[in-house]
């Protein structure tokens, strides 16, 4: 089992509040990613839980017993460090037959374990090397191996591809996936690339300034992002945020004024707007279309990076920044006018403390 | 050869001699003869025999003036090189010496004695290393009991050392404590305190704690050096946390961490420390000299520089004592010198 | 596993040991927490500097105030500052020998002019040789090791190797008689003796320093050179203008170093002379070893008081040594 639930957790350094209060339940086989940007407190969270660090409050439970005062070696989990951290003293089968050895395993057993951890990370051609013999790849792989063997209530994993290539990243997230889904134990996992949260959580903790901002699936996050924050931190490039006033309000409709008196009307929901409120109003930059209509507002073009398979523009509207991403290659160029569409795109309407109010749901194209 | 020649004697800017370059040669050539002469010229001095060590002008090399017992005389003559009169030379044993005459007798007919001028004569020489003089004070005196005393001292007191200071190093680089800066602290002021200073009150603690007259004395004192745990503190403060770590998460204990992780991570440091230390317990003449009264006690530089005091030395062992006290400091110095100097010069320590 | 190497069976039975200790020391965790482990390993350490330096250094306070010839506290008297008051008791202050302590004195004056002349020769050699030794040389880190050697010679040995080449039959004698010279009986001569303390004591450190100083030149950036070069500087003016003022730190603690080897100069020094001819190269420490230890009429106390005075001196010296070292790493920060 590996349930794991975090009760109003608190750390500080001294004066310096790490962790605020922070409430979490992570249920039996789970998928979990931490992701905030450095310095928010998503790796000091994955510590606490893994008993490295002591916390200065609250209460962390795993399968309901309280582990505050359990040690790291008692709690039953396994990490996978940024660094690998793989002694660099020891062949790749000793070290992963070094915390088996300290828990007084039987000789045989450890063989079996580490044979078969072996085989399932196809590592086996060079354990007898030291990790300095080894390449990234290798060596990431020795790393979870080296979890695995332990065969924990929990995988804790810390930025475990960070130090690796573009390419090999992209290939051993899926590894990883795989693994998860052979394991079916509960992983949580600590990143500050919110592509491999998207591709690889269950469910996405979204921290900043040691604060949980927002905790719910990949799609849920995009979709209905709880702020501002998670709105701009999930989704590449980044959403867009335009200044805009309440204009009217009229049963379930509001209509808004943005991008220098542009109107755009969205639908309520549970929403209350007031006529004059200052909101923001946010829109993914895949979402904004050309628009030939005359009426829509216009953007200065400062650069155009053409990719190829989509074309990224950088301008201006009614002097706020906009980028949009555009399918396929466009015949655009720096200093060009061009229009966009505000009306069918999904639209999020923070309010000025950055909080969601509501999400116009609009017609994707 | 030309090519070696050419490469040795590489000149500033290629062409003619500068006068740096001269400077250059005079003070290598002349560092070279000053700093091994001494020494080698002791090391073949203790080759000699005591009469050879009287003699002046010395010789170089170790030679024995040839003797011959010769049938009619009771102790061996010493043998000449004498030239005859008539121009020929002859091997002739000394019977006495009166004024400038030698009394000679030809070995191989002893009856007839033949007077020589001294001046035409010369002693038949031989080179022969008065071996001896290395077996004799490890047999009739005690030296050998002092070498197994320095070497008991020295290989003791390094590991002692190497144990505690790490150990130390370890806390003081790993973890986060109260007292920590304090700790430090003492152990920096530790490096003020040189042995001259506290030799009347560190005497009186050794004798207190009955180790007065034991090794264990000498080696207590000198064991936990400031130097070596800011060797291998510096050292491990490059060892990632995230190591340890993975050790506390694989159920290591502390100590375990300490011996299984950190001390094999720290070898390089370990055996530039290990080094130092056996040249300094080797080499430590004052504090011996303090605590130990008892010659079965000596250490060797303390038995060697007793020995060397006494009135009547009999300096054909104790320039055989000397080059065996040097052996294992010149075999450091050939093998392992490049990890001193290098150590030195990166903490700036000795 | 292949078969098991030379190294592993020597640690077997260590990695054995180390597992029996493990066992109460994981105990020792449970119950102190690893803060209490911190403490555990610094506690050898701790446990021999408190009672082999720091104990030694308090109780070398009330030494110096007590009198008599036993060495256990307890039989001492008290005696307050007289200790003192004998060590600067003199008749004529301008007169070394008037001084009740004449010894004391002569100890003093010995180890001022053997400082002020063996620093300032061995600083200067030592700087030529590590000049020299940084230059473009064939098999420099030969070079550097010759220089070296005696600083690995025990003193003993330095002592004794001195003493047989200045002996009557020595080598230096026969140099001379090579010369047409007289043989001359070297070490029974004051001035003499006194000069070749100072010379042996350099031949035996002079290596350490050259050492630091070559590590310090090494340290200037290449591209200075380069620079003055471009700039068609002439070699003095290089030497003067870059190399020396950019080694000053490290020449400087350098020498505030040999100052404190220096002033505890004795034992390849009491091999070589024993203090004589006479007094004349009778240094302090010797000075202290033997009131408190050596002599038929020995007075620990005295010794105390008096090594009391030479650490003070060695403090000023660390202290101006840490002084220096601080600033030079805020120039590094800058």
């Amino acid at each position: 089992m590996g349930e794991i639930k975090l009760t109003d957790v608190k750390k500080s350094f001294g004066a310096l509040a790490v962790l605020k209060d922070i409430d979490l339940h992570i249920k039996d086989g789970e998928f979990v990613v931490f992701v905030g940007p450095s310095g928010c407190g998503k790796s000091t969270l994955l510590r606490t839980i893994a008993g490295l660090e002591k916390v200065t409050g609250g209460e962390i439970e795993i399968d309901g017993k309280r582990v505050n005062d359990v040690t790291a070696a008692d709690r039953g989990l396994a990490m996978v460090f940024q660094s690998y951290a793989l002694y660099p003293h020891m062949s790749v089968r000793q070290n992963l037959a070094f915390g088996l050895e300290n828990s007084n395993m039987p000789k045989a057993e450890i063989t079996e374990r580490i044979n078969e951890a072996a085989r399932m990370l196809e590592i086996e051609a060079y354990m007898d090397r030291r990790p300095g013999q080894l390449s990234g790849g290798q060596r990431q792989r020795v790393a979870i191996g080296r979890a695995i063997v332990r065969r924990p209530t929990a995988f804790l994993l810390d930025e475990p591809l960070s130090n690796l290539d573009a390419e090999l990243r992209v290939s051993t997230r899926a590894e990883l996936a795989a693994l998860h889904g052979r394991l079916g134990s509960t992983m949580i996992y600590v990143t500050h690339d919110q592509v491999e949260a998207m591709t690889l959580a269950h469910r996405i903790v979204v921290m900043r300034a040691g604060k949980i901002e927002q905790v719910g699936t990949p799609l849920e996050l995009y979709n209905e992002p709880a702020n501002r924050f998670v709105a701009g931190f999930i989704g590449a490039p980044h959403m867009n945020f335009l200044k805009a006033d309440v204009v009217e309000v009229s049963g379930e409709m509001a209509s808004l004024s943005v991008a220098g008196g542009y109107r755009v009307q969205v639908r309520l929901g549970h929403a209350q707007l007031t006529p004059g409120q200052k909101v923001t109003v946010g829109v993914r930059p895949q979402h904004l279309v050309v628009s030939n209509d005359p009426l829509s507002p216009s953007v200065k073009v400062r650069l155009v990076e053409a990719l190829g398979s989509e074309t990224v523009i950088h301008g201006d509207i009614a002097g706020e920044k906009l980028l949009a991403v555009l399918p396929g290659q466009q015949r655009l160029n720096a200093g060009d006018e061009v229009r966009f569409d505000l009306t069918t795109p999904p639209l999020h309407v923070f309010d000025d403390n950055g909080i969601r109010l509501l999400t116009h749901a609009g017609q994707v194209v | 050869m030309g090519k070696v020649a050419r490469f040795i004697l590489r000149r500033k800017g290629g062409q003619g001699w500068h006068w740096t370059d001269i400077v250059t040669w005079f003070w290598l050539v002349g560092g070279l003869i000053i700093m091994f002469g001494p020494a080698i010229w002791l090391a073949f001095s203790s080759f000699k025999t005591p009469a050879a060590l009287a003699e002046f002008p010395p010789s170089i090399l170790p030679y024995v003036t040839s003797q011959a017992t010769v049938e009619g005389y009771d102790k061996p003559l010493m043998l000449y090189d004498a030239k005859m009169p008539d121009g020929s030379t002859r091997v002739l044993a000394e019977v006495r010496r009166i004024g400038l005459v030698a009394q000679m007798v030809d070995p191989k007919a002893p009856g007839e004695i033949v007077k020589v001028n001294i001046n035409d004569r010369s002693p038949v020489r031989t080179m022969s290393f008065a071996t001896n003089n290395y077996t004799e004070p490890f047999v009739h005196f005690d030296f050998l009991r002092y070498l197994w005393n320095s070497v008991f001292v020295t290989v003791v007191a390094t590991l002692i050392t190497l144990v505690v200071n790490s150990m130390a190093a370890f806390a003081l680089s790993k973890y986060e404590f109260k007292g920590r800066s304090l700790a430090m602290l003492v152990i920096l002021a530790t490096l003020m305190v040189p042995l001259s200073v506290i030799m009347v009150p560190l005497y009186s603690i050794i004798s207190t704690l009955g180790l007065f007259n034991s090794l264990w004395g000498v080696i207590l004192p000198t064991v936990a050096t400031p130097t070596g745990v800011f060797i291998l503190r510096q050292y491990m403060l490059t060892i990632p946390d995230e190591l340890l770590d993975a050790a506390r998460m694989d159920k290591a204990s502390e100590w375990q961490i300490y011996w299984r992780i950190v001390l094999p991570l720290t070898a390089p440091a370990l055996a530039v420390l290990a080094i130092f230390s056996v040249v300094w317990r080797w080499n430590d003449f004052l504090w011996p000299l303090i605590v130990l009264s008892r010659r079965e006690l000596y250490t060797l530089q303390v038995g060697l520089s007793i020995y060397s005091g006494e009135l009547n030395v009999q300096w054909h062992f104790i320039l055989a004592m000397t080059v065996v006290t040097m052996i294992p400091v010149v075999l450091v110095f050939i093998f392992l010198q490049r990890f001193i100097t290098t150590g030195i010069a990166g903490t700036g320590l000795k | 596993m292949t078969t098991p190497s030379l190294s592993s069976l020597i640690m077997a039975p260590v990695n054995a040991v180390m597992r029996i200790i493990d066992a109460p020391l994981r105990r020792l965790q449970k119950a102190t927490g690893i803060g209490g482990m911190a403490a555990f390993f610094l506690a050898p350490n701790m446990l021999i500097f408190g009672i082999f330096v720091l104990l030694p250094l308090v109780i070398n306070f009330v030494y110096s105030m007590t009198g008599g010839t036993a060495f256990f506290l307890s039989e001492r008297d008290f005696i307050g500052g007289a200790q003192y008051s004998r060590l600067f008791e003199c008749q004529n202050y301008l007169d070394p020998m008037s001084c009740q302590e004449d010894a004391f004195w002569t100890a003093v004056g010995n180890t001022f002019w053997f400082v002020l002349i063996q620093v300032t020769l061995m600083i200067l050699t030592a700087l030529i040789t590590a000049l020299i030794l940084n230059r473009e040389l064939a098999a420099r880190s030969f070079w550097r090791a010759v220089f070296f050697f005696p600083v690995l010679l025990s003193p003993v040995v330095v002592g004794l190797i001195w003493k047989w080449i200045l002996q009557r039959q020595g080598l230096l004698n026969f140099g001379l008689y090579q010369f047409g010279m007289e043989p001359y009986t070297w070490l029974t001569d004051r001035t003499w003796t006194f000069a070749a303390t100072i010379g042996v004591s350099i031949w035996a450190h002079m290596g350490f320093y050259a050492l630091i100083i070559l590590a310090g030149l090494q340290a200037i950036p290449k591209d200075l050179y380069e620079a003055a070069e471009m700039d068609g500087t002439k070699p003095a003016r290089v030497f003067w203008r870059i190399t020396l003022p950019l080694l000053a730190p490290n020449l400087l603690v350098v020498v505030v170093l040999a100052l404190i080897k220096s002033v505890q100069v004795f034992d390849e020094i009491y091999v070589l002379t024993g203090g004589g001819p006479g007094t004349s190269t009778l240094f302090l420490t010797q000075y202290i070893y033997e009131t408190g230890f050596a002599s038929a009429l020995r007075n620990p106390g005295l010794a105390a008081a008096a090594s009391i005075l030479m650490g003070g001196v060695l403090v000023v010296l660390t202290l101006i040594q840490l002084g220096i070292g601080k600033r030079g790493e805020n120039k590094g920060k800058r």
